[in-house]
């Protein structure tokens, strides 16, 4: 019981804080949670956080709620869920009704822009990090077919904006046929 | 009833956005600017802009608020709680059925074709947003050289820094808010 309480608490104060921090989108929230639930609680296996981006990425909704779900209900069925959401969404509402009291000075402030621009920098730092670690082992287990899956996945979102779920299901299928032909 | 309208006008916007922020983005306009006139345009390019300078998914963001401006706290609650219904819905199904099915080797050969193009898609995320801490824009502009050298430093010592000693990356993006913040006050 009091093992369980303890682990709602972290899921809590995990999401809030990631939550708190994350600029940038839900692309950034997932190499956080990588961090977090994968490398440093253990709650998670990397095979299976790859598997709840491409969920929360391909449900409506925002990318940030969906993940959050999606791990509070792996620790801790439908109550981990309800208790990750909220950790999730309590700090941009509090933040947002703060600044809308006086947004126009916020948003010409110089010293938060200058700090915001730093913090870009810090940011695009954390997801590289995660993206040299998730691309690493794909390169290490040498299979060609995986990273050439990679590649092109990529050349077709930065140079052709191909639609995300488009993506996602033709990757399935090549798996599907891959996983049927016995390779 | 205004509180039943905000959470009836977030619900589609939470139920159409599939891939995030920019996909909310028109949908949030559509919403409250054409179907309801909460906001007027320049109220909706700055809600726009504070989003992105600060933590949080655009919508829930834009939620909070619209739902403030059109019924105060009540109506932030309201919209924050339309725009996150269809998730939680959707995504509990999702889970259930992921848990519930990942075993089967059909669902495995699946999953494994699609991690790759997951992390191809983080990938392009950290292509954009190194893009815009050097230069400002989400694409690589024509002239290459004209680049933010602080942030370029900030970057690559954060790198170095994750790399080696695994340290938190919350504290990571909060000292270089800081370390810029000096940097960009001494050398503007």
């Amino acid at each position: 019981m009091k093992d369980r309480i303890r682990k709602y608490l972290t899921l809590f104060s995990s999401v809030f804080m990631i939550s708190a921090f994350t600029f940038g989108g839900g692309f950034v929230i997932v190499p956080l949670m990588k961090r977090k639930f994968v490398d440093e609680l253990g709650w998670i296996d990397n095979e299976e956080m790859l598997d709840l981006t491409a969920i929360a990425q391909s449900s409506p909704g925002a990318i940030a709620v969906n993940a959050s779900i999606l791990i509070g209900y792996k620790t801790l069925g439908i109550p981990g869920a309800a208790v990750a959401i909220l950790g999730t969404i309590i700090p941009p509402f509090v933040i947002i009704s703060v600044i809308s009291a006086f947004y126009a000075a916020f948003r010409d402030n110089r010293i938060i822009s200058l700090i915001m621009t730093g913090m870009l920098a810090g940011v695009a730092a954390v997801v590289t990090d995660v993206v040299i670690s998730m691309a690493g082992t794909l390169v290490r287990d040498r299979n060609i077919i995986s990273i050439t899956v990679m590649i092109l996945a990529f050349i077709a979102l930065r140079l052709f904006s191909v639609n995300i779920i488009i993506l996602i299901v033709l990757a399935g299928l090549i798996g599907y046929i891959r996983q049927r032909a016995g390779r | 009833m205004i509180y039943l309208e905000l959470i009836w006008a977030f619900m589609q916007i939470g139920l159409f956005s599939i891939g995030g922020g920019y996909a909310a983005m028109p949908l949030i306009q559509h919403q409250a600017i054409d179907v309801h006139s909460w906001l007027t345009m320049t109220e909706f390019a700055d809600i726009m802009t504070i989003s992105e300078m600060t933590p949080g998914p655009i919508a829930i963001n834009s939620a909070t608020f619209v739902g403030i401006q059109v019924a105060g706290i009540p109506g932030a609650l309201a919209a924050t709680f339309g725009c996150i219904l269809p998730s939680c819905f959707i995504v509990t199904f999702l889970a259930f059925i992921y848990y519930r099915s990942r075993g089967m080797s059909s669902i495995q050969g699946i999953l494994n074709g699609i991690r790759p193009a997951v992390i191809a898609m983080i990938a392009s995320a950290a292509f954009s947003l190194i893009t815009m801490a050097f230069y400002g824009t989400r694409y690589i502009p024509a002239d290459i050289l004209d680049i933010d050298v602080i942030a370029v430093l900030l970057f690559l010592v954060s790198v170095v820094v994750l790399r080696k000693w695994k340290i938190n990356p919350i504290a990571v993006m909060a000292g270089c808010g800081l370390l810029g913040l000096v940097l960009y006050l001494l050398f503007p």
